[in-house]
Parts: structure tokens; C-alpha cells; sequence
């Protein structure tokens, strides 16, 4: 009987230890895990002295927004010995932040970056530097023969004390673009001045009701309005630092006129990707303030406009302001990873994405950010035939004239706008009265993201 | 020795001391894939979750700092609002609702009908979460969707006015009810089946009516079922996360921005790129969770014998 006991006692002793051991070994792999994603925690890389990780050639993975596809596949088709894994997502498009998102994660498991972005925001220097992800591109990467190609100010976005982080894609200067046949046959004018674009908007609301000369509601719409109107919301005075005054005479004397448009009707509220706009305001537009590439891509591949119809005139500017300006709507930037193990081709495909005549100068729907391939745009623009006289001049005069005042910071002022106006606009609030609110949340938001906010 | 203890016993006990060594061993087994998923997908998450809720980003012992931080951001209070309101709607609807539509539907005689309406009420379940959400952007845009003389019989003629900040909480109710709540009337209508005929009988020979019968026979017997549902319900309400997410990408951004806590535990991680401030807001949502179940349970005697 004792040593029938002793069996059972040491086989439930047995059982006792196997289980415990494999509590043991449930918490020591529990411990090893967080231990193990607790070390990957740390993703900033070096940020001055840039360090290239071995370089091992290999695939070129590149990530482009379904616009910039066409760039991809053909500088595929020109090299087919570079391997590439071209990917298709948003583009960052509305301040989606999906490139910030992946980059944090990629930082975390230490892999799975791609060599070369293009995002359609101009911000996204601002966090990609601290993130450790972009390469600084004027150190040896890219000539500075062909850097000094670029439109005056084009890169800046792209600066962060004096190392250049990313290549501007395009530039996104606003201009008026209107419906010369129909200007023509209703006997308007094209309005040089804010005062003037108003006063047509009241007589177009009597005359032809039903009819447009602009749209509010998209989230670009202070980048179009109120950047052009020197609204000093989002002065960016240093890495850390912003100025934000959206309640100054600049912004008002704007948001009043936007109102007043709004209310005859002849402003719209909805975005022009709207599928609501699309259906119900595409062929109702007159008059249109947007950046270069509205022709492009809003009327010509979006709203199919025919061909003859759609002009560009200089942007309206306020009577007695002897310094015109205008706004600026993305543009898009492509950047280099520093984590590249491929960075000669990655630093080739860069350089003829946002330079080559091939894809900038006759396929890009934009206004090239590479003068040289901007020329080459214009006379394409000029001889495809479908716009109404030639668009030239006020682009290339609206080059020059983006106001400096509106700067590039973390937080994406389209995202803010979207959340804190839009719906107070559809409402059938005015502008005017939400603008200490826009001001509050682009303060919120900002302070949230580190920034020093001062007035 | 034990040759002998064996002899010495009545036939039939070898297999009865093996059960008593290693009692369910089978049940183990059937359990073992899930507990390693559990700890896979539920323990080690959490536990990661924790630590970082108490430590900053250098890994060291942080305190209640990145509480203290998510607490006093500007999105912080408001997005409590938020869940508080949707929860409201969304637990009193699903409740109302799924007890209401599971007696109705075990009223229904026809066996062919009752079998037509169980499987209408689950489809909409058998979509993926995301899916199905995705099916409601098309619904609520008055130029695209199937039900457009209604939406513009409400009075709203752009999807900006549909998504409207006030609607929310009640687009997010439909959108919830829509994709979950089918699979909990299949679940009470089970429950209803299994309560004793003879109860039923005896009720109606008392002279119950319907609505008698069910509320106080057929409710009560529920309970258990309800508390169970309102439990995980309360607990996915509050971890709200993909509806607004796609609104917010489908209206760009118009509408469901930084709605619910779980969206700024998001933005923390990968805009603000501070994982132990979103770590903080997830536990605390993890200690929600298990007080409410906590108290659920300990109210309704969840765990008592019949």
C-alpha cells in the first residue's frame, strides 16, 4: 500500500511539475516577446551623419498614389533591369497620414521600408526626418547640377537646416480657371480683382442661377482662398513653432466673400471629388479658383470637360494690394528611404521621376516642380489642343507669386479644416463665424504635435 | 506492486483511475488550440499593452505620466462623449431590439418563413466587419445609394449633410445593429427553444397572452443570455474604431475624425508617435471592460447553478 502511495504521490508530483513548467515557459515566452518588441521600440535613426545600410542591391520597392503609377510603370518599361515592386496607396492624400503610419511601424520591426514615396503632401519632411526615414538628398546623392534645376523655392518644403529631404513633384500654384465659350456668350469679363470676382458671382447668381465660380468645401479650400489672401494661420517660424492668426483682415475680408457666395448660391459647399459634385455641379462651372493641376485632372480626366472650353487666367488679387499672391495645393513630394539597400537605383528612379521630360514633361498632370521639364509641359499643354488659348503665362506668372507666409507643418491644416469647418459650412453656418474655432483647433492640433503655438 | 493493487480491484477501475489522474483530458485538447491562440493574440498584446502604458519611451518606469497625458489632450473628453452616446443608442437598440425581433420570430409558425428570416437576419453577420461598413458609405450618399428617395425624403441631398456631426451616433447604431446584431437573434431565438414547452403550456392554460408569456416567463429565462450579450456588446461599443475610421476616410475627413477613444489611441501611436500614451488609453479601456463585465456578472448571477 505505501509504495502504491508513493506511485501515485510521485505521479501527481510529475504532473504537479509539467505544469508548472509550462506555466513557466507560457510567462517566460509572454516576457520574451515584450522584451523582444520592447527593444525594436527605439526607430529613430541617425539624422546628421547619414550612415547607408550595407547595400545589397535587390528589389526596388517604390510606393506611388494611383496618379503617379504611370510614373512607375514607365521608368519600368525604360530600364527593365531594375526589379521593382511598384505599390499603390492613397498618396497621404487629405492628411491620411497612411505614410506615417507604416513608416512608425516599419521603425518598430526595423524592415519593410520602401526605397522611394511619392506622397501628394508637402509636409511630410516635417516628421520623416525625425522618424529617421528620408535620406538627405544634397549630400552626395543627388548632383547639384541637377538640383539647381528646380523652380526657385520649389524644394523648400523639403529643407530642414539647409539638408534637402525630398523632391518636389510638381508645383500646385492657384489660378482662375473659367469657361471662356461661355464668358464670352453671357458678355463677362474676366475679373482681375477679389472685388470684381464677387461682384460677378452676384450677377451670375440673378442672370444665371444654378451656375458656379468656385467651390468651398473642399479641405484644400483655405490652400486656394485664404493662402492666397495672405491668411497668416499657419506660419511656420521654426522646426517646433507656429504662428497661427486666423481672425487678421486677411483672412476675413476672404471668408466674408466666400460667405457671400455661398449664400446666392454661387460658391458650392461639396468637394469637387465629391460624387455629389460630380453629378450635379460638373457642368455649372464659370469660373473656378484651383491650382495648376485642376486642368489636368479636375477637368479634363474628372469632370470631362470638352476640349476648347476650359482657360486659366492670373488669380483675382485684392484691389491696392501691390503684391500679388497666390495659394498653393499640394504638389506632392517623393522621398528616398535611408534605409534603402538599393540606394543607386533608388536614387535613379528619384531623379527621373521628378526630372525626365518622358514622365514630368509629357505625362504628369501637373505643373513640373524641374523647370526644365515644366517647359516641356507648357508646350505640350499649349499644342494638346484643349484648352482654351494658352495657359502659359499665368502659370508661370502664379510660379512665382505663391505667397511664403503659409508653411508646412506636422499636423496637416486640410485634415483640420475638414473636421472644424466643412461640417459647420453644410450646416449653413458662415465661415467668418467659425473662424476663431478653426483657430482653436489648428492651435489644439498643432500643440498636440509638439508645436510652440503663439498669435 | 501495482500488477497486484490491480488484480485486487473490480474490473472496470484501470480506466476510472486513468480519468481521475488526467480528468478531461479530451476537453484539454479541444481547449489547448484556442489557449495558445488566447495567449497569442489576447494575453501577450495586453500584457505588451501594459508596460508600455507605464513606461516612456526610453523603457523606463513612467508612473501614471502617460495617463495624466492622455487625460489632458483636447481630444480626450469629448471622445468619452462620443462612446458614452453611441453606447447608449447602440446598447438600448441592440437589447430592445434582438429580444423583441427573437420572440417575435419564435411566435412565427411557419416553419419555412422562420427559417427564411433567421437566415436574412444573420447575412448581413457572415460580411466581414470592414465589408459591411463599407456597404453603408454607398447607402448613406444620397447620389449613389440604393435608398436615395429616402435619404432625400429626410431632407439630405449630399452625403456632407447625411454624416452631419449629430448623425453619428445614430449612423453608427444602424451600422452596428446592421452588421451584429443578426447573429444575437439566431443566439436568443436558440435560448427560446430551449426553454421547457410544458412552462409555455402551463402559462397559456393559466390564460397568459403573448405578451405576458413573454414577459414573464420567457425575459426572465433569457437573462442570463441578455446579460451575456450586453456584456461583449458593451465591450465592443466601447473599442468603436471602424466605423468612424472609414467614414472619416470616405467623407476625407469630414466627419468621424478622432471620434472614439480607440481612433485617438491610433492617432497617439502613429501621428504624435507616442505608443505609451496609446498604450494607456487601451488599458483603460481593457479596465472598463472588465468592470462592467465585473458588475454585469456579479448583479445578474451569471455563474449561478440553475
Amino acid at each position: 500500500m505505501t509504495a502504491k502511495a508513493d506511485a501515485a504521490g510521485a505521479r501527481r508530483a510529475t504532473h504537479r511539475r509539467a505544469r508548472f513548467a509550462g506555466l513557466a515557459l507560457g510567462v517566460a515566452a509572454v516576457l520574451a516577446a515584450v522584451a523582444a518588441c520592447g527593444n525594436g521600440g527605439t526607430g529613430s535613426g541617425a539624422q546628421n551623419g547619414f550612415q547607408p545600410v550595407q547595400q545589397t542591391g535587390g528589389k526596388l520597392t517604390v510606393w506611388v498614389d494611383s496618379t503617379r503609377l504611370p510614373a512607375a510603370q514607365l521608368y519600368q518599361k525604360a530600364h527593365p533591369a531594375v526589379k521593382m515592386d511598384i505599390v499603390t496607396y492613397d498618396g497621404d492624400a487629405n492628411g491620411s497620414n497612411y505614410l506615417q503610419t507604416k513608416v512608425s511601424l516599419f521603425n518598430r520591426t526595423r524592415s519593410g521600408w520602401p526605397d522611394v514615396v511619392f506622397s501628394s503632401q508637402n509636409n511630410e519632411a516635417s516628421w520623416a526626418v525625425q522618424a529617421g526615414f528620408t535620406a538627405p538628398l544634397n549630400k552626395g546623392l543627388i548632383p547639384d547640377a541637377t538640383l539647381r534645376g528646380w523652380a526657385p523655392g520649389a524644394n523648400d518644403p523639403c529643407l530642414v537646416d539647409g539638408t534637402l529631404y525630398c523632391l518636389r513633384n510638381d508645383l500646385a500654384q492657384t489660378v482662375l480657371w473659367y469657361n471662356a465659350p461661355l464668358m464670352k456668350q453671357w458678355g463677362y469679363q474676366v475679373p482681375k480683382t477679389w472685388e470684381e470676382y464677387q461682384a460677378l458671382g452676384k450677377r451670375l447668381a440673378t442672370e444665371h442661377p444654378g451656375y458656379l465660380v468656385g467651390t468651398a468645401g473642399d479641405n484644400f479650400t483655405p490652400e486656394i482662398y485664404l493662402w492666397a489672401s495672405k491668411c497668416g494661420a499657419n506660419r511656420i517660424t521654426g522646426p517646433e513653432a507656429v504662428k497661427v492668426d486666423t481672425t487678421s483682415a486677411e483672412c476675413t475680408r476672404m471668408a466674408a466673400l466666400l460667405d457671400s457666395l455661398v449664400q446666392n448660391h454661387t460658391m458650392a459647399t461639396s468637394s469637387v471629388f465629391s460624387s455629389d459634385f460630380d453629378k450635379n455641379s460638373a457642368d455649372k462651372v464659370l469660373m473656378m479658383p484651383g491650382p495648376s493641376w485642376f486642368g489636368g485632372s479636375i477637368f479634363n480626366e474628372a469632370f470631362k470637360t470638352p476640349a476648347g472650353q476650359i482657360a486659366a487666367a492670373p488669380l483675382p488679387q485684392w484691389a491696392g494690394d501691390n503684391a500679388p499672391s497666390v495659394g498653393n495645393v499640394g504638389g506632392g513630394t517623393w522621398l528616398l528611404s535611408a534605409h534603402s539597400a538599393n540606394l543607386k537605383d533608388a536614387a535613379d528612379f528619384l531623379t527621373w521621376v521628378s526630372t525626365s521630360d518622358e514622365y514630368q514633361g509629357k505625362v504628369s498632370p501637373g505643373y513640373p516642380a524641374y523647370a526644365p521639364a515644366a517647359k516641356t509641359w507648357l508646350a505640350k499643354q499649349t499644342s494638346s489642343g484643349y484648352y482654351s488659348g494658352d495657359i502659359t503665362g499665368p502659370l508661370q506668372t502664379a510660379a512665382a507669386q505663391v505667397w511664403p507666409g503659409w508653411g508646412y507643418g506636422q499636423f496637416s491644416q486640410e485634415a483640420i479644416w475638414a473636421a472644424t469647418v466643412t461640417p459647420g459650412l453644410t450646416a449653413g453656418k458662415t465661415i467668418v463665424s467659425m473662424l476663431p474655432d478653426w483657430q482653436k483647433a489648428v492651435t489644439d492640433y498643432a500643440r498636440s504635435d509638439g508645436y510652440e503655438v503663439s498669435q | 506492486m501495482s500488477t497486484v493493487a490491480t488484480t485486487a480491484r473490480p474490473a472496470g477501475s484501470p480506466s476510472r483511475r486513468r480519468r481521475a489522474t488526467w480528468p478531461g483530458r479530451g476537453g484539454h485538447l479541444f481547449v489547448a488550440a484556442y489557449v495558445v491562440l488566447l495567449i497569442a493574440f489576447g494575453v501577450v498584446p495586453t500584457v505588451y499593452a501594459v508596460y508600455f502604458a507605464f513606461t516612456d519611451a526610453g523603457d523606463n518606469f513612467a508612473g501614471l505620466a502617460n495617463f495624466v497625458a492622455a487625460a489632458g489632450d483636447f481630444r480626450y473628453l469629448s471622445a468619452i462623449g462620443h462612446v458614452a452616446l453611441y453606447l447608449v443608442c447602440w446598447l438600448v437598440s441592440l437589447v430592445v431590439l434582438v429580444v423583441g425581433l427573437a420572440l417575435v420570430l419564435h411566435r412565427v409558425r411557419s416553419a419555412g418563413v422562420s427559417r427564411v428570416l433567421r437566415f436574412l437576419y444573420y447575412i448581413p453577420g457572415a460580411l466581414a466587419g470592414a465589408a459591411s461598413v463599407m456597404v453603408w458609405l454607398f447607402v448613406l450618399d444620397p447620389t449613389v445609394s440604393p435608398v436615395s428617395f429616402l435619404l432625400r425624403a429626410l431632407g439630405f441631398s449630399t452625403f456632407g449633410e447625411v454624416v452631419a456631426p449629430g448623425h453619428l451616433p445614430v449612423l453608427f447604431t444602424l451600422i452596428a445593429f446592421w452588421t451584429g446584431a443578426g447573429g444575437w437573434i439566431v443566439v436568443m431565438y436558440g435560448a427560446l427553444n430551449n426553454i421547457s414547452p410544458d412552462l409555455l403550456e402551463a402559462a397559456r392554460i393559466d390564460g397568459a397572452g403573448a405578451w405576458r408569456t413573454a414577459w414573464h416567463i420567457q425575459i426572465p429565462l433569457l437573462r442570463k443570455w441578455i446579460v451575456y450579450m450586453a456584456i461583449l456588446a458593451f465591450a465592443g461599443g466601447t473599442q468603436l474604431f471602424v466605423e468612424p475610421q472609414l467614414l472619416s476616410q470616405a467623407s476625407v475627413g469630414v466627419a468621424g475624425r478622432d471620434y472614439s477613444l480607440n481612433q485617438l489611441s491610433y492617432d497617439f501611436a502613429f501621428q504624435n508617435n507616442n505608443v505609451n500614451t496609446a498604450a494607456a488609453i487601451s488599458v483603460e479601456l481593457l479596465v472598463i471592460g472588465l468592470v462592467v463585465a465585473g458588475v454585469f456578472v456579479a448583479r445578474s448571477g451569471f455563474f449561478d447553478a440553475d
